[in-house]
């Protein structure tokens, strides 16, 4: 259990933290495209997200939660270290948070106000993200490198949030807003296919721990379908977002699927070049695991808790299938 | 001046969870409430019911929100300032707090999103027991950190191995000895927090006739409520001091203001506490009262401030927070009572609804005044007997957590005068539905009309 019970919990943070990206960074998406839709289509825009944010953003109440059960030697390294980081992204989760119920409740003046904060707590979440990831995956350096490597990052994230977000609002949104979101996915996504080509070739070069794991073979054979499938789903949103006829006939979803893909791909990479470490070249998943006994009760809550609330979350966002409709409390 | 992180990061810490805890001290009791309120229309099918839902689920909305974002940036904080704390005690408050995400957070914030936005897309049932499992995961989140807080005062059920927290029985650690007040003392406080929160911002309405009966039938409810609970709340309050006394005699000492051991000692109604001459100028005592209510003997000893040498709380903040918490609690009692008679004669007037009004944050007031008295009455400690708060704090520089502190309370100022500003521009507009479907006369204040209306309630 000794050896088991670290490996269950980082499996478990990976793909907490997975989901978080995907569900979060398709309403942060959304929330940076605001200021480029007029005042009706904000609304139809967040209706799309309305029932889903709070859920979306716990999991990464989870993913740093289970960094903190399982593995407190490490909470404590990665967060100090991200300190003004992870202190921006909570001033830009706060402002979009409460965004969300303070622009519908307010006088009319002020509704402008709100909307602009949201867009901003939107896009400081995600560059702080961004900020956070680039750092620790340089293995929280200081090195003029590491600061290179993290901006790029904190730039790229977002417009891979804004791209998960169109795909979100073709599943979601129907009439102007489904063209509007076909013209900015086509906008987005050649930066950041750009950025995260950019990232991939960086990332070897700027981390010798990482380049020694993706270029030993056989390794490198085995790795080959991480970047084949990245590239298959990248071209392949690509070319739905350049086909009008295919979005038209409401094919857009594909392109939330394919994002979906590439994060996949991008997180399987990313934890193979980081396995066992938890945070790089410092602290492995044994030296920071929590004691076994703690472990093992939080198992116990993880294995009956995990599945129902994958459960209920699939209901809900049964209750919500479709096409949104405008939110109303009655 | 230099600055010091650890102050910086304890006051950052304060004003990260005082901000915090006002809106879990109207969620978790106004959650009910809603419930309530929904029960009441499934089972009677009163219209009026209904809108008092309407109305005040869009008040939680924003009162979660606000809860959920503050409530975030508590579970960074233990990183990013007070690293030490998981490194030494991860092996418990892990769990806790892992369970509390587990089995809480994902149940609130999933069913929330049918409580308010899935009514017309659900049966009336689902959407009755969606609004439950949200009351549930609310009250199941404080479950959580409350053992987790209880168990920093009262540590029990651990051994300590080379300095780490190791756990040997998980029992006694979430029911550790101060936890079941702890938490019946905060759920009760959150019902009678949101009890003259919807019965003050009500009674503003009502002075307004804003939704008519609908709102009556809001300020009775809260009113009644709070009658009930107050008497509860300084009951369960005492109990909850005479187990501080027991297990952190140093806090109640501060409380007291007692500074040398005694027997038979005076209760001090009031004064002005002085840790450097270790007096309390202006003492108003009353002979032996301290002692029979916390040892139920005329001649009963306590310890003193002196027992503690460097490792008791500073005694002013205390002292006050301490008298805030219980007059204002007397007061709520005393406002309730009168409401609740006032009600049942059927005469209500101007003054019992404006006094009403006034006191719509008197919760706040008592809730923040009491979480004072708990957790600076266990400084310097951050685990009671064990892990001093300057032990595990983080090595920043000064600058920086300044920088950060700032911003936060910027932040905090002006989301606070916004929920504030936008309650009161939410209050003064009626629930949607009544405005589109009904008409009807709401009743004047000091008219024979009021009688008939509140007779009808």
């Amino acid at each position: 259990m000794e050896y088991w019970l670290p490996l269950i919990f980082v499996s478990l943070m990976g793909l907490a933290l997975l989901l978080y990206i995907i569900l979060d960074g398709y309403d942060l998406g959304i929330g940076i495209l605001l200021p480029l839709a007029t005042d009706d289509e904000k609304d139809r825009m967040i209706e799309t997200i309305g029932p889903f944010w709070d859920a979306n953003e716990t999991w990464i109440v989870l993913g740093i939660g289970i960094l903190l059960i399982a593995f407190p030697s490490a909470h404590g390294m990665i967060l100090t270290h991200l300190y003004i980081p992870v202190t921006l992204m909570l001033f830009g989760l706060i402002l979009r948070g409460v965004a969300f119920d303070f622009r519908v409740k307010v006088t009319a003046e002020y509704k402008r106000l709100w909307n602009n904060l949201f867009f901003i707590g939107s896009l400081l979440a995600a560059m702080a993200q961004g900020w956070m990831l680039g750092t620790y995956v340089m293995g929280l350096e200081s090195s003029f490198t590491s600061i290179a490597f993290s901006i790029a990052i904190s730039f790229s994230l977002p417009a891979f949030y804004v791209v998960l977000g169109c795909g979100w609002l073709f599943i979601k949104s129907s009439g102007e807003i489904y063209t509007k979101a076909a013209k900015w996915a086509r906008t987005a996504i050649l930066p950041m296919g750009i950025g995260l080509f950019l990232i991939s070739i960086a990332t070897p070069i700027a981390s010798s721990t990482i380049a020694a794991k993706w270029f030993t073979l056989p390794a490198a054979i085995g790795l080959l379908p991480i970047p084949l499938m990245t590239g298959v789903a990248y071209i392949t949103a690509l070319w739905v977002l350049s086909k009008e006829e295919i979005l038209r006939a409401g094919y857009g979803w594909i392109v939330f699927v394919c994002m979906v893909v590439m994060c996949l791909m991008m997180a399987l990479g990313l934890a193979y070049s980081i396995f066992p470490d938890i945070v790089i070249g410092k602290l492995d998943i044994w030296e920071s695991a929590a004691s076994t006994a703690s472990l093992e009760f939080a198992l116990i809550g993880t294995a009956i808790a995990v599945p129902m609330i994958l459960i209920y979350t699939a209901f809900i966002y049964k209750i919500f299938y479709g096409k949104s409709r405008p939110l109303s409390y009655e | 001046m230099e600055l010091d992180p650890f102050l910086l990061s304890r006051i950052q810490f304060a004003a990260n969870i005082s901000f915090h805890i006002l809106f879990p001290s109207i969620s978790i009791g106004l959650c009910w409430l809603l419930v309530f309120f929904r029960l009441r229309y499934t089972l009677t099918g009163d219209k009026d019911w209904e809108y008092a839902y309407f109305f005040w689920v869009k008040v939680f909305a924003l009162t979660f929100a606000l809860g959920v974002v503050s409530g975030i940036t508590m579970s960074f904080q233990f990183g990013t300032n007070w690293p030490g704390f998981m490194e030494r005690v991860g092996n418990i408050a892990g769990p806790l707090l892992g369970y509390e995400v587990l089995t809480a957070f994902f149940l609130e914030a999933s069913f929330l999103g049918i409580m308010l936005y899935g009514k017309n897309l659900v049966s009336n049932r689902v959407h009755l027991i969606s609004s439950f499992l949200v009351a549930i995961g609310t009250t199941t989140s404080a479950f959580w950190i409350l053992s987790l807080n209880s168990w920093m005062h009262t540590p029990a059920g651990f051994t300590i191995e080379n300095g780490v927290f190791m756990v040997d029985d998980w029992m006694e650690i979430i029911f550790n000895p101060s936890f079941k007040y702890r938490f019946i003392h905060t759920v009760t406080a959150s019902l009678l927090t949101s009890a003259f929160f919807v019965a003050g911002i009500s009674a503003w309405r009502a002075r307004k006739n804003v939704d008519g009966p609908a709102t009556w039938k809001v300020i009775r409810t809260g009113v009644v409520l709070a009658a009930i609970v107050a008497p509860i709340q300084i009951f369960v309050g005492d109990l909850h001091g005479l187990v501080a006394l027991e297990n952190q005699p140093a806090k109640i000492a501060a409380v007291e203001g007692i500074w040398e051991t005694e027997k038979g000692a005076p209760l001090t109604l009031f004064g002005f506490p002085d840790e450097e001459t270790r007096t309390t100028h202006f003492a108003v005592e009353v002979p032996k009262l301290a002692s029979i209510i916390l040892t139920h003997h005329a001649d009963g000893e306590l310890k003193g401030l002196n027992e503690f040498e460097e490792a008791h709380p500073p005694v002013a903040p205390l002292f006050w927070s301490f008298r805030v918490m219980v007059g204002m609690g007397f007061l709520m009692l005393a406002v309730a009572w009168w409401g609740s008679y006032a009600l049942f004669r059927d005469k209500v007037g101007p003054w019992l609804l404006r006094t009403l009004s006034w006191m719509t944050f008197a919760g706040w007031v008592a809730s923040l005044a009491g979480w004072y008295v708990t957790e600076i009455g266990r400084q310097p400690w951050v685990v009671q007997g064990y892990i001093r708060a300057s032990e595990v704090v983080a090595d920043h520089a000064g600058g920086m957590v300044l920088s950060t502190l700032i911003g936060y309370l910027l932040l905090y100022a002006f989301l606070l005068l916004f929920y504030i500003l936008t309650l009161m521009h939410m209050s003064s507009k009626p629930a949607r539905s009544l405005k589109e479907s009904m008409d009807f006369a709401a009743p004047s204040i000091g008219t024979p009309g009021s009688a008939v209306t509140l007779g009808a309630l």
